[in-house]
């Protein structure tokens, strides 16, 4: 007997494995499903620096009865919309999408949406309805399922709608089958951690309870959007080469170098091809495979390279993200921090921290920890991420007067070109070393602005609590006194006050 | 004449001294008082009370205080609330004293809540008083706060009473025959009558009613006196005044162990913690027993010291008070023979046969001594 091979396709692939992508079960599904179309719809909104206004409803399909069972998903979003020729493929195609370009975006496999129509599709053998415009006259309504096999998107229905208001954005609605009730707490927490790292989108969501749930932007001010980058010479592999070399039309490697890779100029170029041995006037087209590895594998040990450009991340920033905190948790105190950008693996990063102390922050065994990535919180898996580590085991809170009742949050987010993520499912970050050194640092920064916040409340506190005391004893030694020396007026002991206020400052 | 004349003078002695702690008191309100007035944080100075403020006077026989002295102010966070506390307790204690009030120590610490100035706990109340006795030099008893009493007097003497509503009033203190108290009433008497010629303080109250079951006080001339164990303050100045005024002296009976010895020590020489008061301690006092030697002597029926026994014989071995040949005697012969007896060890020889026997042999030792 022999065996049978066979291809499949990409969107075969992810059905069979769509463990991988976070759709492991009903619970699971459901809140990768709004996850990912709330990420979509934000990006959307965000690369053209419109004020995010997403929608969300889940409700139920029939009757309720136990969950899982099945529900209808509906998003709204603002945001720039789609144009009608590219609807069908950019919601029934898998890997088909606007992510494959070097840029900070929440996506980084341009599966997640359609991971979700597919499961859709799967569960509940419905199909998915997508309205959208651009802002032009007309919008789009198309009505499709997805031929898993081929990979490729069969329209049902599609009509044309006259879009009076300009309206622009995408309305997805499709049915998938969930355990909402196991999910709920899940969803929820995504959508306030959202908030704390989007503090300027209005989301809406309604649950299948028809429970109202709205979390108000607390500013209009939005990060710049990110910019669409050149790879850094040190981010590259052999096959990225060979795509690179294919798509140029330089006629020399100098040219290729500089036309091609960040931060690569006149004499850099020249340097770089010296110790790689590659003459600078060789036409990329014409490099043998030997040549090509060469390139490589002298780009990886070359240190001449400048580090990459960071211009093209779009971090949140110490307002935003000092807002968001402020919105959602409203500490007594909040010290942010912004590390100057780094770079890994030729790719840059930027890390932001955040402390809340007190306030609405409640006291809990540990400290609560935030992580987000690119705008996108994470939330599973959480003793795996580098942050965790960092936090917990390589931060001496003690010494920034933190105790271990004491009630705080820390906030990390990490931005980047590529976050390095373990996994598909975009949970938790790698134990990069560059990573961790940012992170860490940027930790103790705010945690000094933290300690000394919480040494001056300390004082105060043991200040008012000193003051009580004269304030309670001085006027009981004047009236004993008075009594026991038989005088008849009472002592003031005003100017005593007074003076025990001056001197606890000069102490 | 020379009688009535001796009585007078010892009347003023009693009011004199009133008199006297009222004037400190107020003196301490007064110093207090223009400490604000003129706009300075209130304080005063009080003696040491630690270990190394206190010595060993040797002429005067008793433990003292050193020069050293704290200063309590109100500036500091530490000391303004046991400054007020003490203030507090001087306003309290001159109320009793003009009012001619008693009160306990356990009083001290109630009274305290009704001015929002709460005591911790008894200990702190009674530290402040103690810190007041320092201040002003008096014991805690002259400005009418007592402990709970338990201790009593029984023998041939005519008190006048000078407390509010008995002024005037006399007994004769053979009149009940358990005893009288020594409390505030009998302790601010005037001594006004005395056929005793001595007075023998003992230490359990069995031993006293059979003191007095066997006519003691007829047969020997004696007031007697039960401290019920260690003797309180009140009893050790009344048993001063009665040696001062009276000229008599003073006689010691106790179990015969190192904590009867002590008793006998602390009526004599006194204690450490009254260090800062006089007129609290007998020097001429006499311990006649029981003792080391009359355990063997007697024949006692007695028990093995224990080894806390045998460490505090030890601890006294050091002890300045305990210097005399007698005590040093005693003490090593308790070690050497590891035995200790009670005062009710002669039992064996019969109810009478300390009274009639021992009693008149060691006082005839005693006198001696």
């Amino acid at each position: 007997m022999s065996e049978t091979f066979q291809e499949i396709s990409p969107a075969d692939f992810f059905y069979r494995n769509r463990d991988i992508a976070g759709f492991t079960n009903p619970s699971r599904a459901i809140y990768s499903t709004i996850r990912e179309l709330v990420e979509n719809s934000l990006d959307a909104c965000e690369i053209n620096g419109i004020l995010p206004e997403i929608y969300i409803r889940i409700s139920p399909e029939k009757e309720p009865t136990s969950d899982p069972s099945i529900y209808k998903i509906r998003i709204e979003d603002n945001g720039s919309g789609i144009p009608s020729n590219i609807i069908p493929s950019a919601f029934g195609q898998v890997l088909f999408g606007s992510k494959y370009k070097l840029r900070q975006t929440r996506g980084t496999f341009g599966l997640g949406g359609k991971m979700a129509v597919l499961y859709g599709q799967i569960t509940t053998h419905g199909q998915a309805k997508i309205i959208s415009s651009i802002g032009g006259p007309k919008s789009y309504e198309y009505t499709l399922t997805m031929d898993i096999q081929k990979n490729r998107p069969i329209v049902i229905k599609n009509k044309t709608h006259r879009n009076k208001s300009q309206w622009h954005g995408t309305i997805v609605e499709f049915t998938t089958e969930a355990d909402y009730s196991r999910a709920m707490a899940k969803i929820l927490d995504y959508l306030k951690q959202t908030a704390i790292v989007v503090p300027y989108a209005n989301l809406t969501f309604v649950d299948p309870k028809g429970r109202f749930y709205k979390f108000d932007r607390a500013t209009t001010l939005m990060p710049k959007p990110p910019t669409e980058t050149i790879p850094h010479p040190h981010g590259i592999d052999i096959e990225t080469l060979k795509r690179m070399i294919e798509a140029t039309n330089s006629r020399t490697m100098k040219d290729f170098m500089k036309r091609h890779f960040q931060r690569v100029g006149e004499s850099t170029a020249r340097k770089f091809l010296e110790f790689a041995d590659i003459s600078y006037k060789r036409k990329p087209k014409n490099l043998t495979p030997e040549e090509i590895v060469k390139f490589v594998y002298a780009v990886k040990n070359y240190e001449g390279f400048l580090s990459p450009d960071a211009t093209c991340l779009s971090p949140l920033g110490k307002e935003l993200l000092n807002t968001g905190i402020k919105k959602e948790l409203n500490p007594e105190f909040i010290a942010v921090h912004q590390r100057r950008p780094a770079a890994y693996s030729g790719y840059p990063f930027i890390v932001e921290v955040g402390v809340a102390y007190g306030g609405e922050i409640p006291k809990s065994a540990g400290i609560l920890l935030y992580r987000f990535a690119n705008r996108i919180p994470l939330l599973f898996d959480e003793a795996s991420d580098i942050s965790y580590k960092v936090t917990n085991d390589m931060m001496n809170w003690r010494h920034y007067r933190v105790l271990p009742d004491t009630p705080l949050a820390v906030f990390v987010h990490i931005c980047s070109t590529k976050i390095p993520y373990k996994t598909v499912g975009k949970e938790f970050i790698a134990d990069r070393p560059e990573v961790e050194h940012e992170v860490i640092n940027a930790l103790r920064e705010v945690a000094r602005h933290l300690s000394l916040y919480l040494s001056k409340k300390h004082h105060m506190e043991r200040e008012k609590k000193r003051l009580d005391v004269f304030s309670k004893y001085l006027p009981k030694i004047a009236r004993f006194s008075t009594k026991l020396a038989k005088k008849k007026k009472i002592p003031d002991v005003k100017k005593l006050m007074r003076s025990a206020a001056r001197y606890a400052k000069e102490e | 004449m020379p009688r009535k004349s001796k009585k007078k003078q010892r009347k003023g002695a009693v009011k004199e001294r009133k008199e006297k702690v009222i004037s400190f008191l107020q003196n301490f309100g007064e110093k207090t008082y223009d400490q604000i007035v003129s706009g300075e944080f209130p304080w005063t100075k009080i003696p040491s009370r630690s270990i190394n403020n206190i010595f060993y006077d040797e002429k005067l026989r008793q433990y003292i205080l050193g020069d050293r002295s704290v200063k309590r102010t109100a500036r500091n966070i530490r000391h303004i609330r046991p400054l007020t506390q003490l203030i507090w307790i001087g306003m309290f204690v001159d109320e009793l004293s003009r009012q001619s009030k008693t009160s306990t120590l356990r009083d001290v610490y109630y009274s305290a809540q009704a001015y929002e100035m709460s005591f911790t706990d008894q200990q702190e109340s009674d530290n402040l008083i103690t810190d007041l006795e320092t201040v002003i030099g008096y014991s805690r008893e002259d400005f009418n706060v007592f402990p709970e009493e338990r201790s009593a007097i029984f023998g041939d003497l005519t008190v006048e009473y000078t407390l509010p509503g008995y002024e005037g009033n006399k007994l004769n203190l053979t009149s009940h025959p358990d005893g009288m108290m020594i409390g505030p009433a009998l302790t601010s008497s005037e001594l006004v009558n005395c056929k005793a010629d001595k007075v023998i303080a003992i230490e359990k109250g069995g031993l006293f009613t059979r003191f007095i079951e066997e006519k003691v006080h007829t047969k020997h001339k004696a007031l007697l006196i039960h401290t019920a164990g260690q003797a309180p303050r009140a009893t050790r100045g009344f048993l001063k005044r009665l040696n001062r005024e009276l000229k008599l002296p003073v006689y010691i009976f106790t179990d015969g162990d190192p904590w009867g010895m002590h008793i006998a020590m602390v009526i004599i020489s006194g204690s450490a913690n009254a260090a800062h008061l006089r007129d609290l301690n007998t020097p001429d006092a006499k311990w006649f027993g029981v003792w080391a030697t009359d355990i063997v002597d007697y024949k006692l029926p007695s028990d093995q010291l224990t080894e806390l026994d045998v460490k505090r014989l030890h601890e006294l071995k050091k002890d300045p008070r305990y210097e005399g040949k007698l005590w040093k005697k005693e003490i090593d012969t308790f070690i050497k023979i590891n035995k200790k007896a009670e005062q009710e060890a002669f039992s064996r020889y019969g109810l009478t046969y300390i009274v009639d026997e021992y009693l008149p042999a060691k006082l005839e030792i005693a006198e001696s001594l």
